[in-house]
């Protein structure tokens, strides 16, 4: 928390966002937040997410994209997936989840949890 | 209550006076016969949402057979698992009635087998264990319906997705009344 509001301060938060999540409370809100729909492993709902850091969006294997999300060409890191999860359906018209997070703190804390859970 | 609701909803809605919604109430409730008439990109995206929520709606049912044919579950546990399952059917039929009244078509469930592994089922040994993974699904559900309140382009849809999830937090409560877990230690615990 002390190290993203000295990034803030700094004016250097937006160029290095990774660094302010936080894993442990991603890990938290992705439980509780995705879970219904997600999980790390395992295609559900919707698809399994280790490895979706870095990953071109649409490409989890034996996931039933829908067709905007395979033709998307995104690419999910920090900026893509904070754009994601601030309105899906803005970034990738046509895409299915429309599951949004309003707080700006805890999407970066998820994205640094499915970071982590990446390997990145 | 009467401002906002049509005098034709009213009656249906003492009726409904329960925590289920019977697919014709949620159809009603939506005015998706209007929207039927009206169809667009924003009512085919309210289409795809209610199409994600019903595929979150057909894996809950499986889970609750799951753990309902698991020999795990005992009484009274055994029925309130299949009362909850009953509640995710009349979500499901609501759901399907509400998508196809728009136009769509509703997405298929995957079997009980696929969901099983999805979850993990095989690493249920104990009444507990199948109680948290329902747990878990009842808050991750409560949770993707207010999540995605915003993204309805239809208010009467989103009011529809703050029923469900209302639905899916009772079940929560209960469930976690039975593993005697500690009541939330703040306010606005769902959705964040």
């Amino acid at each position: 928390m002390v190290r993203r509001a000295i990034l803030a301060a700094l004016g250097i938060a937006a160029a290095a966002p990774a660094a302010a999540g936080d894993a442990v409370h991603g890990k938290e809100l992705y439980e509780s937040r995705c879970g219904g729909c997600h999980s790390l492993d395992a295609n559900r709902v919707g698809p399994a997410h280790r490895g979706v850091y870095g990953r071109t969006a649409g490409t989890a294997p034996n996931f039933n994209y829908s067709t905007a999300v395979k033709e998307s060409g995104v690419v999910w890191e920090e900026q893509s997936l904070d754009a994601w999860l601030t309105n899906p359906q803005e970034l990738i018209p046509g895409q299915r989840m429309n599951f949004r997070v309003a707080a700006a703190e805890d999407r970066a804390d998820i994205i640094a949890y499915l970071r982590e859970q990446s390997g990145r | 209550m009467s401002q906002i609701i049509d005098p034709r909803r009213r009656g249906f809605l003492r009726a409904s006076g329960i925590t289920v919604l019977s697919a014709s109430a949620v159809a009603l409730l939506a005015g998706s016969e209007k929207l039927a008439l009206a169809q667009s990109g924003n009512a085919a995206n309210d289409v795809a949402i209610l199409n994600t929520a019903l595929g979150l709606e057909n894996e809950a049912i499986s889970a609750y057979q799951i753990g309902a044919t698991s020999g795990l579950l005992q009484k009274p546990v055994l029925d309130v698992a299949v009362k909850f399952q009953s509640d995710h059917k009349a979500h499901r039929d609501a759901l399907i009635a509400t998508i196809k009244k728009l136009g769509g078509t509703p997405v298929a469930a995957r079997s009980d087998a696929e969901v099983a592994q999805a979850l993990n089922a095989a690493s249920l040994k104990t009444q507990i264990d199948v109680l948290r993974l329902a747990q878990r699904l009842e808050k991750g559900a409560a949770n993707a319906y207010i999540g995605v309140i915003p993204s309805f382009s239809d208010k009467a849809l989103a009011q529809v997705s703050a029923r469900l999830a209302a639905d899916e937090a009772m079940h929560w409560i209960v469930l976690s009344q039975a593993l005697k877990d500690p009541l939330p230690a703040n306010a606005l615990s769902f959705g964040a």
